[in-house]
């Protein structure tokens, strides 16, 4: 009787068929380390925020008068409301920590290089999306520092020559910050960029099993037809969408074996993320900054305006340069860095492994330089803050001009044929 | 991976920076599971704070459950002005008035502990100073021309300041140092309790789910461990 409704579905929709392309029969490389965790990460969180997103919309109020009262009816009086605005307010800073380390991973093994540059970019824009989202989210709690975070960010468009005015008015849909801005980005935050978010999610994980994954050697996992002998292929089952082109060598199927070994890792970065949200939900002051105790009020600004941290490196490079326009240019110029890198990048050696030395001092730099430029984002403004954060921009735009030269003609590495499993 | 930590560790020294310059507060040392206390705080509360102060987001049977204490004892003993029950622990100061007569309108309450912090609240409420210059003839060492009086001064008495900033002991008043810190401490207590009722409930709980999860992670491993037997 199942097997007959199993066969009905199947005649009139490929789901088998789907589940073994993409899930049974998905061929990936068998040496994934410990960097290899953060995507399947950032999937968990954007599910723990697309439900609890659902429940909290079911008691919070997107009015001026009504949003902050609403969110402390959610954390009193809603059975388990206070455990459901934690774990959205707490994932909200786990998706960025999980969405950086996923990026450095792509960046430490080349993983934007051809043939993944579509896949590099459909990453970037669920970046940029996602950057969209929490600063819309941000919004809704309506704190002082939810108001004001606002009110700031929303003027930086406000340096554009000509329609900044304009455009500013249109943005909020007032002369400041108010319940019609509250509106909209409620109508933003909770429908409009999580579906975008989603799309771009499924159409990301399309270009990666398109193009399969990379792995921490950089090797291609898929080789000419025929080239390989029949005891070096992989002994396992893969779909005939990936043999039928190549010989698979050096992988397993995702599942079950990824799917076992990512539920440790997401076991044990859920031990971590609940020892934040039961512990200290307020993180440090840094994931519930302490003036959104406060009600928005248009007549008193926090003593400190700074932005989420996880803004902080983008926030930094806006502040350190004194002209408005050029600020916002550089601003968003350190994101279209990002976007171009696979562009930047004229090497055709992968991994870090089997690059030169300067690429391995400039990737750690440009660590350095991004967590440098965080941390002074969340900083007041001072002379020897400003000093610093000019140098961490030199740094962090140099890494994307040094990767341009030393690549052309790199002194690279062998890279080995097949994966070392190291 | 050791690289990235050298990275981190680069990076640690400019936490320091963080470090501003703020005023030294005293520690209040509270404890939320001191039940007795936070009903001392809950009375003092209602008989000093609530004619100007609201905690609009906290009802009274919530308390009445959180601190133990029954509906019927409850309405007898803690609420004056014929609300209900279920009502949130408000006044009926006109926010208008109360702007002209103090400078601002008094804020609510509820956040504070979580707003300010607990330590603020211990330290402020001891903090008062005469000072003549003031409307009130106070000032506060903690919140420089605050507009609110010493509404405890009865029971602090009276506090000066010298050049350098230190403040004397408190003369004139009906309790001794101790006791009213101990008095200034409860309501410190139940301010940090309505900030965030739940706050036990969130970590008692926390230590189950952790606990489930560490046992999830040893047959989450175990599991690995025999599947990849197979990957060579």
């Amino acid at each position: 009787m199942s097997f007959k409704l199993m066969d009905w579905i199947e005649q009139r929709l490929p789901l088998m068929e789907a589940i073994n392309k993409h899930v049974t029969q998905y061929p990936a490389p068998k040496n994934f380390n410990f960097w290899y965790v953060f995507g399947i990460l950032a999937s968990v969180v954007l599910v723990n925020q697309l439900l609890t997103g659902v429940w909290l919309t079911m008691n919070y109020e997107p009015s001026g008068e009504g949003a902050f009262a609403s969110v402390e009816y959610i954390m009193r009086d809603v059975d388990y409301g206070w455990l459901l605005r934690y774990m959205h307010s707490t994932g909200a800073s786990a998706f960025f920590v999980v969405i950086y380390m996923h990026m450095f991973r792509g960046m430490m093994y080349g993983s934007y290089q051809k043939p993944r540059e579509l896949l590099w970019l459909f990453g970037m824009l669920i970046f940029l999306v996602l950057m969209a989202e929490a600063f819309m989210g941000y919004l809704l709690p309506w704190g002082n520092m939810s108001y004001w975070g606002a009110q700031v960010i929303i003027s930086i468009f406000g340096a554009i020559p000509i329609i900044g005015d304009d455009l500013t008015l249109w943005i909020r849909g007032d002369y400041v910050i108010s319940g019609a801005t509250l509106n909209r980005f409620f109508a933003l935050h909770v429908i409009a960029l999580p579906l975008v978010l989603v799309v771009l999610v499924f159409l990301h994980i399309l270009a990666l099993h398109e193009v399969g994954s990379n792995n921490p050697d950089g090797t291609n996992i898929k080789k000419p037809k025929g080239s390989v002998a029949p005891e070096e292929l992989s002994k396992f089952a893969f779909h005939e969408q990936y043999t039928k082109k190549y010989d698979i060598v050096d992988a397993i199927p995702f599942h079950p074996y990824y799917t076992v070994k990512d539920l440790v890792a997401i076991v044990i970065f859920l031990i971590i993320f609940c020892g934040v949200m039961f512990f200290a939900p307020e993180g440090g002051g840094y994931f519930i900054e302490a003036p959104n105790f406060e009600p928005a009020n248009g007549l008193k600004t926090p003593e400190h305006i700074a932005p989420v941290w996880y803004f902080g490196p983008f926030y930094t490079i806006l502040r350190i340069i004194p002209d408005k326009l050029l600020g916002a240019v550089g601003m968003f110029g350190a994101i279209i860095a990002l976007f171009m890198l696979p562009w930047c990048d004229r090497g055709v050696v992968k991994s870090i492994r089997y690059r030169c030395t300067a690429h391995t001092v400039n990737l750690v730099q440009f660590a350095i330089c991004f967590i440098i430029l965080g941390v002074l984002g969340t900083l007041p403004a001072s002379p020897l803050n400003n000093m610093i954060g000019v140098v961490a921009s030199f740094g962090y735009f140099g890494f994307f001009v040094a990767i341009w030269i030393y690549s052309k003609n790199e002194k690279t590495k062998p890279v080995p044929d097949r994966v070392t499993g190291k | 991976m050791k690289k990235f930590i050298i990275a981190i560790l680069a990076v640690l020294p400019m936490l320091a920076l963080a470090a501003g310059p703020s005023i030294q507060l005293d520690e209040a040392n509270n404890d939320l599971r001191d039940k007795a206390s936070l009903k001392r705080g809950f009375e003092a509360f209602i008989d000093n704070c609530l004619a100007c102060h609201q905690l609009q987001y906290q009802r009274y049977n919530r308390t009445f459950a959180d601190l133990g204490i029954s509906d019927e004892d409850g309405l007898a003993n803690y609420m004056y002005t014929g609300e209900k029950v279920g009502d949130h622990i408000t006044n009926t100061m006109p926010a208008k008035d109360a702007a002209k007569w103090f400078g601002g309108a008094p804020p609510d309450l509820t956040l504070e502990a979580r707003f300010r912090s607990p330590d603020w609240i211990y330290t402020y409420l001891r903090s008062f100073y005469v000072d003549e210059s003031r409307p009130f003839g106070v000032n506060n060492k903690v919140f420089k021309d605050v507009g609110m009086p010493h509404v405890l001064q009865n029971l602090q008495g009276v506090k000066t300041i010298d050049e350098h900033g230190n403040l004397s002991e408190a003369t004139g008043g009906s309790m001794t140092t101790e006791e009213y810190d101990t008095f200034v401490r409860d309501i410190t207590n139940f301010l940090e309790y309505t900030g965030e009722p739940n706050k036990l409930e969130r970590e008692s709980l926390g230590y189950w789910v952790i606990g489930f999860l560490f046992i999830l992670l040893f047959f989450a491993y175990l599991l690995k461990k025999e599947y990849w037997r197979d990957v060579h």
